[in-house]
């Protein structure tokens, strides 16, 4: 039977995607505006997040009136809960594309340190994920899900590396690179934090299909459960 | 209403929905100390809590049951158990056998032509369907309310007073101080207690549904059947019935019927569903509305049949 609550949720999702999108495209381009050194794409990304802001308040609004509602219970109850969850990570993402931007807007007056190499693979395994997590979403899919929380460790080195190098390569060795290894630094934390909200989001689809709360019990992660008894 | 609950939370120590156990030990000191009931509960997860409550302190078994109405079986192997001092929410479509289930318990159906059951049901660990027990007694251990309320045709005072005249008792003030308690605990005392001798019918619906209920207390059951107790109701009506079936399982076990499912999961801790005179789910409360285990349940509990 298609309930009205079907087609409503439906919305939701097209929501989340659209916004996924968006948030998609703010990650990749305050990386090309880093790359290039670029500043008003840089600050066409700051501008931007204001219309991801109107669109968190939106979805949550719907949500919260779906859930006042229709009053939801079981596997509608735990997609709504996630999509409420997904949208506000997916609003925090775009909120550290903003400070990327900032960042590249600070450097972009100065000759780049270096040519930048793990720091853009950083940010398309970031964009990766975002977009990983948001398909498995989509799809009830909790294996994809799992994949996504299963990589995160990978950015985690790559962002260590990144900023080791920073330190010891540069800063510690000539302070007068200082200006310019900070701002990079501090945007390597910023993806590195995107991954995060990647992998949370990953976090909450799992809850969603298998009801199983993972955040904070990672070791208890395992391969996904078969379906319902009939 | 809003008043009987924040009274129940002042009794008891208020519900955190935190696992005690997650907290560290030096902020939990800070708090009131613990009842020792608490400190067991922080030894042992929810679900340990479950299974003792569970096995230890049953006040219904219903065992391998079936029920028939002539060659019609109304209900189908039900196996099931009731912890004391729970409310059980009794759900599935109409006609699936959650009344007929519900008068089970105090034998209710029994005044019904070429019935046939099998199986056991225990209350207190006493057979119920045993020959020598006496139907008079059982039926006041096990009360019984129904959806349209039915005061009989005498003041409101006599409503709840006739229980205990019919059990011959005859004593004028434990008569009238049971029937002061009976009103308070249901709720409606300071509503009738200025007109106590007045028509039970001069009530609004909602008011007679809890003059019943303070009926089916007043002999004093341990067990209460409510049988859709809201359903004929307005919401300020049902929502007092709700808050007073909160107070009501501190000293009674509660077993309802109802067709809103919404008051089902407020009002019940363990939920069974019901179809086609079978049990096909029976788990807490929360479970059953956040993660059924059968598909067929979810289906039932998100509106996609019933
Ligand atoms: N007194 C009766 N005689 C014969 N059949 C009955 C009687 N009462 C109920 N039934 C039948 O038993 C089944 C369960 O009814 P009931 O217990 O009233 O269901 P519910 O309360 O879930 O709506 C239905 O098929 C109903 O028609
Ligand atoms: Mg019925």
């Amino acid at each position: 039977m298609e309930r009205h609550l079907d087609e409503e949720m439906e919305i939701v999702k097209n929501d989340l995607l659209k916004m996924g999108i968006m948030v998609e495209e703010a990650i990749q381009n305050s990386i090309e505006a880093l790359k290039k050194q670029d500043a008003r794409l840089a600050s066409k990304v700051i501008s931007d997040d204001e219309r991801i802001d109107e669109m968190d308040n939106q979805i949550e609004e719907k949500i919260i009136d779906l859930l006042a509602l229709f009053q939801p219970f079981a596997g509608d109850l735990r997609f709504l809960t996630t999509a409420m969850h997904i949208n506000s990570e997916l609003e925090r993402i775009a909120d550290l594309t903003v400070n990327i931007s900032q960042r590249v807007l600070e450097l972009s007056e100065q000759p780049m340190l270096k040519p930048l190499i793990d720091i853009p693979k950083l940010a398309a395994r970031a964009k990766h994920m975002v977009r990983e997590s948001i398909d498995s979403f989509i799809k009830h899919d909790e294996k994809q899900a799992l994949d996504v929380i299963l990589s995160d460790k990978e950015s985690n080195q790559l962002r260590t590396m990144v900023i080791q190098e920073l330190i010891y390569d540069y800063m510690v060795k000539d302070a007068s690179t200082v200006t310019r290894a900070v701002p990079l630094l501090l945007l390597t934390r910023d993806l590195e934090r995107i991954c995060d909200h990647a992998t949370a989001i990953a976090e909450d689809v799992i809850y969603m299909v298998q009801a199983k709360m993972v955040k904070h019990h990672r070791a208890d992660l395992k391969k996904p459960k078969s379906q319902k008894a009939e | 209403m809003t008043k009987l609950y924040m009274e129940s939370l002042k009794e008891k120590s208020p519900k955190s929905t935190i696992d005690q156990s997650t907290i560290p030990d030096a902020i939990q000191d800070r708090g009131k100390s613990m009842s020792d009931k608490d400190k067991q509960k922080k030894d042992s997860s929810a679900e340990n809590t479950k299974r003792k409550e569970l096995t230890e302190n049953l006040k219904i078994t219903v065992r391998n049951f079936n029920f028939y109405y002539g060659p019609m079986q109304a209900l189908k192997n039900i196996n099931m158990e009731v912890v004391t001092n729970t409310v059980v929410g009794i759900i599935g479509p109409s006609g699936c056998g959650k009344s007929t289930f519900l008068r089970c318990f105090n034998r209710m159906n029994d005044t019904i032509a070429d019935i046939r059951y099998e199986g056991d049901i225990h209350i207190d660990g006493q057979h119920i369907f045993d020959k020598n027990l006496d139907v008079v007694d059982l039926r006041r251990k096990v009360g019984m309310v129904f959806q349209k309320s039915n005061p009989f045709p005498k003041s409101i005072f006599e409503n709840v007073a006739y229980g205990m005249k019919i059990n011959g008792v005859k004593d004028k003030n434990k008569i009238a101080a049971t029937v002061e308690r009976s009103l308070k605990h249901a709720a409606i005392w300071d509503e009738v207690k200025d007109r106590l001798n007045k028509s039970a019918f001069a009530l609004s619906g909602g008011q007679q549904q809890r003059l019943c209920i303070a009926r089916a207390l007043a002999v004093e059951p341990q067990v209460l059947l409510l049988d859709e107790p809201a359903s004929a109701l307005d919401p300020i009506a049902t929502s007092k019935i709700e808050e007073l079936i909160h107070e009501l399982k501190k000293d009674y076990t509660i077993l309802i019927v109802t067709h809103n499912m919404q008051q089902a999961a407020r009002v019940s801790d363990y939920t069974a569903f019901f179809m086609l005179g079978e049990l096909y789910e029976y788990d807490q409360t929360n479970k059953i509305f956040t993660n059924p285990s059968r598909k067929i349940t979810e289906d039932y509990v998100t509106g996609r049949f019933g």
